[in-house]
């Protein structure tokens, strides 16, 4: 459950990306957030995961204020979250099968653990045959699986996708909205920020319109609604 | 901590060593240069410092008192004059010595032809005094300096306070120096684990974005750091130990009945080497602890 409060957020160099936010999200649902480049989508997200702290307002995830969260209490909020970027984030150098067990040893996880897991989500986002090839040899739409896998790794209850599908061919998003729909059938909350016309109005869902740091329309099973 | 947890980040950390080679050898050199300074350093001071030790505890004022005919007089005027010594705060002991014990004394130091003064003494009676704290030795023989029946205090004043002075001087030099050095060191290591967390930026990002803790991710360069510290100091410590070692078969036989004696081998040694390892741990340490607060902020 996400829910934010009367959520500004001024940037050190006086840009106001939110500006009075107030929002909720319940567990299970699929949220789509759209607007004009610059209006705000990326640091609506970022305030979700700490990546950005709100000047003020409250920002509260599975029941926590991040908002007054504490620097080192950042990773345990990570932990209950995965995220998923338009360019992958993928490291170049370890293979698929590391690329996701990394997201679980960096938190200690016992390698038994890491094994079962990591094959259940490389089972489903369909590239378990593919787990010893290196990043360079898969396609955007493959790579961008892989990243999806690594944020669902450790069984978060949100996943917040920041476009993406930004960098992929229409079939290839296609691809990765059947996983994301998938995820969300087992439950999982998905918040995605999306450019995607096609997919918002084909897929419908919950769609958020930030214009100007401000939530303009929150509609269910909306459509793109401003024109871009 | 998890024991797989403390092998991969010893993993982590020599991978780094390796890949940033140049930078990793210029900084262990660097830390080799300053840790041999200051293990020669600190050997140098320690045996001064032992010296000046053993000077300071013989640091005795001699006072010469006046002659006064009568002998009962003369009893009552240094009994007196013990008693106005001894009143002096920088006082800790004194010690009365009558001419003919004086002479005595020269006799055995510069041989029996003085025994020719036996007949008639020509010395005075005296009083050796010795400070609570040797560095007060002058300030002392200044206040005794003023009391009547006094005729002369020998107080070795220059020998004292030149041997003081150098020490200080000596010191004082080779700690500025030595600080200087390493500070030195300790920009060069945190520029070195600078290039290691650059060169892993994105990992860091990645690990930062699935919860690892700020530890977890800090660990392997701090350890990173540890190792250029503890690599620097193994050629210092090697080279200081056999140094001193041979240093001191040669020269302890020559020095025999001099004022500089060298402090033994062991546990100078091994003190030194503590100090060394100590501090290459320290400002290993240090260096990236630098950087890491620097560019591991968030
Ligand atoms: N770190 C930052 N420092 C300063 N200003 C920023 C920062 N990040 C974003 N901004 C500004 O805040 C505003 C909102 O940016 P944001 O990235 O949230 O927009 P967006 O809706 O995600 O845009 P896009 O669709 O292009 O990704 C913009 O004006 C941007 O310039
Ligand atoms: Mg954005």
């Amino acid at each position: 459950m996400i829910s934010m409060k009367d959520v500004y957020k001024k940037y050190p160099n006086g840009v106001v990306a939110a500006n009075g936010i107030s929002v909720d999200i319940q567990q299970g649902e699929f949220v789509y957030v759209v607007g004009p480049s610059g209006a705000g989508k990326s640091t609506f997200i970022k305030m979700m995961y700490s990546e950005e702290k709100p000047t003020s307002g409250d920002v509260i995830i599975n029941g926590k204020n991040i908002a007054k969260m504490k620097r080192n209490q950042i990773p345990q909020l990570r932990r209950e979250l995965g995220v998923v970027f338009q360019d992958f984030k993928l490291l170049p150098k370890l293979n698929v099968f590391e690329n996701v067990a990394f997201a679980l040893e960096v938190i200690e996880e016992h390698p038994k653990v890491i094994k079962k897991r990591v094959m259940e989500v490389l089972d489903l986002v369909g590239l378990k045959h593919k787990m010893r090839m290196l990043p360079s040899e898969l396609s955007g739409g493959e790579q961008q699986r892989i990243s999806i896998a690594r944020s669902i790794v450790n069984v978060p209850k949100i996943v917040i996708a920041d476009e993406p599908t930004g960098n992929l061919d229409p079939d290839n998003s296609w691809e990765i909205m059947k996983i994301f729909e998938e995820i969300n059938t087992r439950g999982t909350t998905v918040v995605m920020a999306t450019h995607n016309r096609e997919i918002v109005n084909t897929i419908r869902r919950r769609v958020i319109t930030v214009e100007g740091g401000m939530i303009a329309r929150d509609v269910d099973g909306g459509d793109y609604g401003y024109e871009s | 901590m998890k024991a797989r947890t403390i092998r991969r980040h010893f993993r982590e950390s020599f991978k780094s060593l390796g890949r940033n080679g140049w930078m990793t050898f210029a900084s262990v050199s660097a830390v080799t240069v300053t840790l041999l300074l200051v293990g020669v350093f600190a050997i140098i001071m320690m045996n001064l410092n032992n010296t000046a030790d053993s000077v300071e505890e013989d640091v005795e004022v001699k006072v010469l008192i006046n002659i006064i005919e009568d002998e009962k007089e003369a009893k009552a005027a240094e009994d007196k004059l013990i008693k106005q010594i001894e009143k002096i705060p920088e006082v800790a002991e004194v010690r009365y010595s009558s001419k003919d014990q004086e002479l005595d004394l020269l006799i055995e130091k510069l041989g029996d032809e003085f025994k020719l003064y036996e007949q008639s003494n020509p010395l005075r009676n005296a009083l050796y005094v010795k400070a609570e704290d040797p560095l007060d030795t002058l300030t002392m023989s200044e206040k005794i300096r003023e009391i009547e029946n006094v005729h002369s205090v020998v107080d070795g004043e220059d020998t004292v306070e030149n041997l003081f002075t150098f020490l200080e001087t000596a010191r004082n030099i080779g700690l500025v120096l030595i600080l200087g050095l390493l500070f030195t060191v300790i920009f060069l290591i945190s520029n070195t684990i600078r290039i290691t967390i650059i060169a892993r930026k994105d990992e860091i990002e990645i690990m930062k974005l699935v919860g690892a803790t700020n530890w977890f991710v800090r660990i392997p360069f701090l350890l990173e750091g540890i190792w250029i510290g503890v690599i620097g100091s193994i050629i210092p410590m090697v080279l200081v130990s056999v140094a001193y070692t041979q240093l001191h078969t040669v020269l302890s036989s020559e020095l025999k009945g001099q004022l500089l004696q060298l402090l033994d081998v062991t546990p100078l040694i091994w003190q030194v080497n503590g100090l060394i390892l100590i501090l290459g741990v320290f400002i290993g340490m240090w260096g990236s602890f630098m950087s890491v607060r620097k560019f591991l902020k968030a």
